[in-house]
């Protein structure tokens, strides 16, 4: 069965670009950039080379960038070191729908004596800058807000939230492993001191991250050892991803109009056709700006998980705010904070395109979702209340 | 993605006996909006109102949910109401070949709309649900006081499901009730649960019997497979079936997870002491492929 894959904020393909680019780094060009002699050399300066693309779609300088492991690498280290560099500020401030990389590691920090303010958001999913503005105070080390929401693609007014917190002397980093590749960002003209990146959200491998470090920013490394990346993260370079997530980012940039355009044309068709062939059903975060490549609907009286397996069947590959498809039992925490109600909660769908998105297959899912979620809707106690109400 | 059987998969993509009886003589409903998932389930009997001639349903929830509904109205069909109130959860889990641990509270919701619908037909009390947030578990020995807030669970529910499903940790009881799966702050409490529950059952130790005849025998190795054994595999998401008793010569074939685990030898050898320990010294577990 060929794959119709629309939920490319999971993850994504790797470019054949990005591929092709990184293949010679394991078997032939295998040596430690470290090295001294010219066979880790060449690696070192494919290293560079990737170090200065990342940089270049970021609008930041080379030396700005850290390779990591992954974003939530990226996240954990960017909290913990601002807590290290302020030890006599206690307290953190991040919001209430964030991923899990920085909200679980805020809520342990409460278990170690920190106080944690997660800000909420509207029924759009919006920030609230004024609760922002009256949690911050000089006993604040560190604000982490995410840039674009995973779920939602709601995005979160960033710039403004770092001069904030800039006003009160505390540090500010951003998740925008959603955002990165998505829409543009510029960190040559910014608040932002740190932020993070995933390789895998945009065409390059699973296991390579960033965390964006502005110079000058005082920082204390999360790994020791080693003195790669200039000492702030140490352990040998995964050089073959590094060099992949170099390509990837500068295809990237090359995309990012057609993100802006082709892919939000595609999902605002697919969202419009399908919230005018559905009855009872709504956009999670419809009323806020959002990332071009993601919708979240929510569909009444019929649960997520179900959903997705029967768009399984088919091909269809999305996602659920569902509990039942995490082994937890409450409707995602994004769509809780959100005031999202239970009605639907449990029946949001996510649809996450890329530029590998066709037009066929958006066609085929505007085809197969309503007979999905009237057959569900036929099987519910609820849903078939409500098409009695309708009839 | 959930490992689910291919009996799951079909009971979920081809449900059996959806809809209503609009005359039907029994009718059960738990679970609500609030929680993610909720049956209807409705029963007619024969003309000596005894006997479960049909069943429909119908459920709001997950694949799992959809499933254990369908299998439960293929199971009631022609039994008399007796018969049908002494299938357990765990009976519905088996009729689909397993659930995944963290999904057995399906099981559970279809067990309790079949009880919920019988004991009204007896004209039993039962409490009705009026909140949303109520999950509706019109236990029908509702003396038991809440202790999950977030779905309305009560005391004397928890510890039947803790005591048929001999349930050991407070996670298991989340997969099997959902108690504790959304705040949880009743953890402890259900942990003080299962800490009475097992207490019960260790007032009567279990010690090896002195002699037995080659029935007893037979029995005891089933009862101790199932009761001991199974419910541990279980929890790492493989099981076993006993294929067959010869003296004390026991052949296992595992399944699921357990099934081609590198470690299955040594899973085979913990069922061998189980049973040295509770049944026979002299029992010799064999893994068969069968």
């Amino acid at each position: 069965m060929k794959e119709i894959y629309l939920d490319n904020n999971a993850t994504t393909k790797v470019d054949e670009a990005v591929f092709e680019e990184m293949r010679p780094y394991f078997c032939e060009l295998y040596g430690n950039p470290s090295s001294m002699h010219f066979f880790g050399g060449q690696v070192q300066g494919k290293v560079t080379e990737a170090r200065g693309r990342v940089a270049a779609l970021l609008g930041a300088s080379p030396e700005e960038i850290i390779f990591t492991a992954c974003g939530t690498e990226s996240d954990n280290a960017a909290i913990r070191s601002a807590l290290e560099v302020f030890p006599d500020r206690r307290h953190v401030i991040t919001s209430r729908v964030e991923h899990p990389a920085v909200l679980t590691q805020c809520r342990n920090l409460t278990q170690k004596g920190y106080r944690v303010t997660e800000i909420g958001v509207d029924g759009s999913g919006r920030l609230d800058m004024d609760e922002l503005k009256a949690a911050l105070d000089t006993d604040t080390a560190i604000v982490s807000l995410m840039w674009a929401n995973n779920e939602t693609g709601v995005i979160f007014p960033v710039e403004e939230a770092a001069a904030l917190a800039k006003s009160k002397g505390a540090l500010f980093h951003s998740d925008a492993v959603q955002a990165i590749g998505k829409i543009p960002i510029d960190m040559s003209s910014s608040n932002i001191d740190m932020l993070s990146l995933s390789g895998h959200k945009l065409h390059a491998p699973k296991g390579i991250g960033v965390l964006y470090l502005r110079r000058g920013t005082p920082f204390r490394p999360f790994l020791v050892g080693g003195h790669q990346e200039k000492s702030r993260r140490a352990g040998t370079e995964n050089a073959a991803a590094i060099i992949a997530l170099g390509k990837a980012c500068e295809l990237a940039g090359q995309h990012m109009e057609a993100e802006n355009t082709v892919v939000k044309a595609q999902r605002d068709r697919l969202q419009d056709a399908l919230m005018a062939a559905i009855p009872n059903a709504r956009i999670n975060g419809g009323g806020a700006e959002r990332l071009p490549n993601t919708t979240s609907i929510a569909f009444e009286f019929v649960e997520g998980e179900a959903i997705l397996l029967l768009l399984s069947e088919l091909g269809i590959c999305a996602s659920s705010g569902s509990a039942c498809t995490s082994g937890s039992l409450e409707p995602s925490h994004v769509l809780r904070a959100m005031g999202v109600p239970f009605t639907c909660a449990h029946g949001s769908i996510r649809f996450s395109l890329s530029r590998y998105t066709t037009d066929s297959e958006v066609d085929t899912v505007i085809r197969e979702m309503p007979p999905i979620i009237a057959r569900l809707r036929q099987m519910s106690p609820f849903g078939r209340e409500f098409l009695k109400g309708q009839a | 993605m959930w490992d689910y059987t291919p009996v799951v998969k079909d009971h979920f993509l081809n449900p059996r006996n959806v809809g209503d009886i609009p005359d039907a003589d029994a009718v059960g409903e738990v679970g609500s909006l609030a929680c993610g998932d909720a049956l209807k389930l409705y029963l007619k009997l024969d003309e000596n109102k005894d006997r479960i001639v049909d069943a429909k349903f119908q459920t709001f929830g997950c694949a799992s949910a959809i499933a254990s509904s369908s299998a439960l109205t293929e199971m009631v069909k022609g039994k008399t109401m007796d018969e049908a109130l002494a299938i357990s959860n765990q009976d519905i889990a088996d009729f689909l070949g397993g659930l995944p641990e963290e999904k057995m509270h399906c099981s559970v919701m279809g067990q309790e709309a079949l009880e919920v619908a019988i004991y009204k037909y007896r004209g039993m009390d039962i409490p009705e649900h009026d909140s949303e947030h109520d999950h509706g578990h019109a236990y029908p020995d509702h003396e038991g006081t809440v202790v999950c807030k977030c779905f309305g669970i009560t005391d004397t529910f928890l510890k039947k499901v803790i005591e048929t499903n001999r349930l050991t940790t407070a996670e298991q009881v989340t997969h099997f009730t959902k108690a504790g799966g959304a705040c949880g702050g009743c953890i402890p409490k259900i942990q003080e649960l299962i800490a009475q529950v097992l207490g019960d059952a260790d007032a009567q130790p279990r010690t090896r019997p002195e002699k037995l005849s080659n029935m007893k025998k037979m029995q005891l190795i089933q009862e101790v497979l199932e009761r001991d054994i199974r419910p541990l595999l279980w929890a790492d998401g493989g099981d076993l079936e006993l294929i067959d008793i010869d003296g004390s010569r026991v052949q296992v074939a595992f399944r699921k997870a357990c099934a081609g685990c590198a470690s299955s030898g040594n899973t085979a050898r913990m069922v061998e002491m189980k049973l040295r320990d509770l049944v026979a010294e002299d029992i010799v577990v064999e893994e068969v492929s069968a």
